[in-house]
């Protein structure tokens, strides 16, 4: 009874981590995004006309959620700290996975099915794209890898846990 | 109140600050009475009085406001501080545990049936709070409500004191150091400050685009982003407050786990 309590709870603090992990990195990538390519660089702007009503919306839900990701990813982790069940590679694995999967929505959805705005305003646009979504998917597949191995790791301290009983 | 009038300023400088000097010694004086009886009032809490209260004087008299009366930038500085600042403030200073500890018995049990009464429930609940709060900033600035304000004195007087009742009625339904006869769930009050501030960023970015009647697009442009990137401000500091109470709220309750290798 005690092992299986023991084990839920460590389950619950592992999918926590990833959590807490992909919502620090949603929000991270966001903040990025708006300060270095909106307000550094201006690639892009607060408003790009020619967008649609929904786009707007959207733009506004999403930037309230990247504020409320990085806060309470970070108040998650510090919930973690303190209960000494932080996962480094588990939640940095979430990091990169909240963050890809984030660029790749912003760089096919918003850019190219809503036309909310292109990342720079040039002829050769497909290389920027490219490049964009192509650093999406690599930051999805190292995060899912990061998981898997911190996932393995978790199996096998079951595994001599067990043993005594 | 008028710039120009040089022969009255000292006196009317000295008249419109009264008020506020009036509302920050009397939270003083309560300190120092109810500190008698109890511990002693947190020092950074009359720090937050005397602030918040020094925005809302900012706001309603001086030069800023006069200015707010021609200029669109102006007049979001002041929306900023007398909506969003001045509420969050004077919600840290908790005027109401002030007000309960200086109160005798049976006072402080009137004031909080008051308190639990079903119109207060209303009021308090997160949903009313911000539709009163954002709803009322759409009607402002979609509709004529903004010049018409700007014409009558009535209508001046009535926007500022909405602005800034909606603006610490959403503050205090959202995170609150005061007592709360009916606190909703943090799930619930995390998803409504989620759509209310949504809603605001998406209102900002709207005025850019499509300035108020009687508003040149340059000052639009300013006042747009002012309000944009000022509630941002605003609003990490609520989401801090607002998880910091989850965070010792949910503070474990017995022994940790030993820590293992990781």
């Amino acid at each position: 009874m005690a092992v299986t309590q023991i084990h839920s709870e460590e389950a619950g603090y592992q999918r926590r981590n990833l959590w807490s992990g992909f919502l620090f990195g949603v929000g991270v990538v966001a903040f990025i995004d708006e300060t270095l390519f909106h307000q550094l660089l201006h690639w892009h702007h607060f408003y790009d006309q020619s967008t649609t009503d929904m786009g707007l919306v959207s733009d506004g839900l999403f930037h309230a959620f990247s504020w409320f990701a990085t806060i309470g990813g970070l108040f998650i982790l510090a919930d973690l700290r303190r209960r000494n069940a932080w996962s480094v590679k588990r939640w940095l694995g979430g990091i990169l996975l909240g963050g890809g999967l984030f660029q790749l929505y912003d760089g096919t959805v918003q850019h190219k099915l809503m036309r909310l705005h292109q990342i720079r305003y040039v002829e050769n646009i497909i290389v920027y794209d490219i490049v964009w979504n192509t650093l999406a998917i690599g930051m999805m597949v190292t995060g899912l890898v990061l998981i898997n191995r911190s996932g393995k790791k978790l199996k096998e301290a079951e595994g001599t846990f067990r043993e005594p009983s | 109140m008028n710039p120009h009038n040089h022969g009255y300023g000292a006196l009317s400088i000295f008249l419109s600050a009264l008020p506020f000097a009036i509302v920050i010694l009397t939270y003083r004086i309560l300190a120092v009475i109810s500190g008698k009886r109890y511990k002693p009032f947190p020092p950074h809490r009359y720090l937050c009085w005397m602030l918040g209260i020094w925005c809302i004087a900012l706001s309603v008299t001086g030069p800023l406001a006069s200015r707010a009366h021609t200029d669109f930038a102006d007049h979001m500085i002041i929306h900023l501080l007398l909506g969003m600042l001045a509420p969050l403030l004077l919600m840290l200073a908790a005027p109401m545990t002030l007000l309960f500890r200086t109160l005798s018995l049976k006072q402080a049990r009137g004031l909080s049936r008051l308190l639990k009464s079903s119109p207060f429930r209303l009021l308090h609940n997160p949903f009313t709070a911000s539709t009163l709060h954002i709803g009322g900033l759409w009607l402002l600035y979609t509709t004529d409500i903004y010049s018409w304000m700007h014409r009558s004195t009535i209508g001046h007087t009535g926007v500022h004191v909405h602005i800034f009742l909606a603006g610490y009625l959403f503050t205090a339904s959202m995170v609150s150091i005061d007592p709360a006869p009916h606190r909703t769930s943090f799930l619930y009050r995390s998803l409504v400050l989620l759509i209310a501030l949504s809603a605001h960023g998406i209102l900002s970015k709207y005025l850019y685009a499509h300035p108020p009647s009687g508003v040149p697009a340059a000052q639009a442009e300013l006042g747009s982003m002012i309000m944009y990137y000022g509630g941002d401000i605003v609003d990490i500091v609520l989401i801090c407050i607002l998880f910091s109470k989850w965070f010792h709220a949910a503070r474990p309750r017995k022994a940790l786990n030993p820590v293992t290798e990781k």
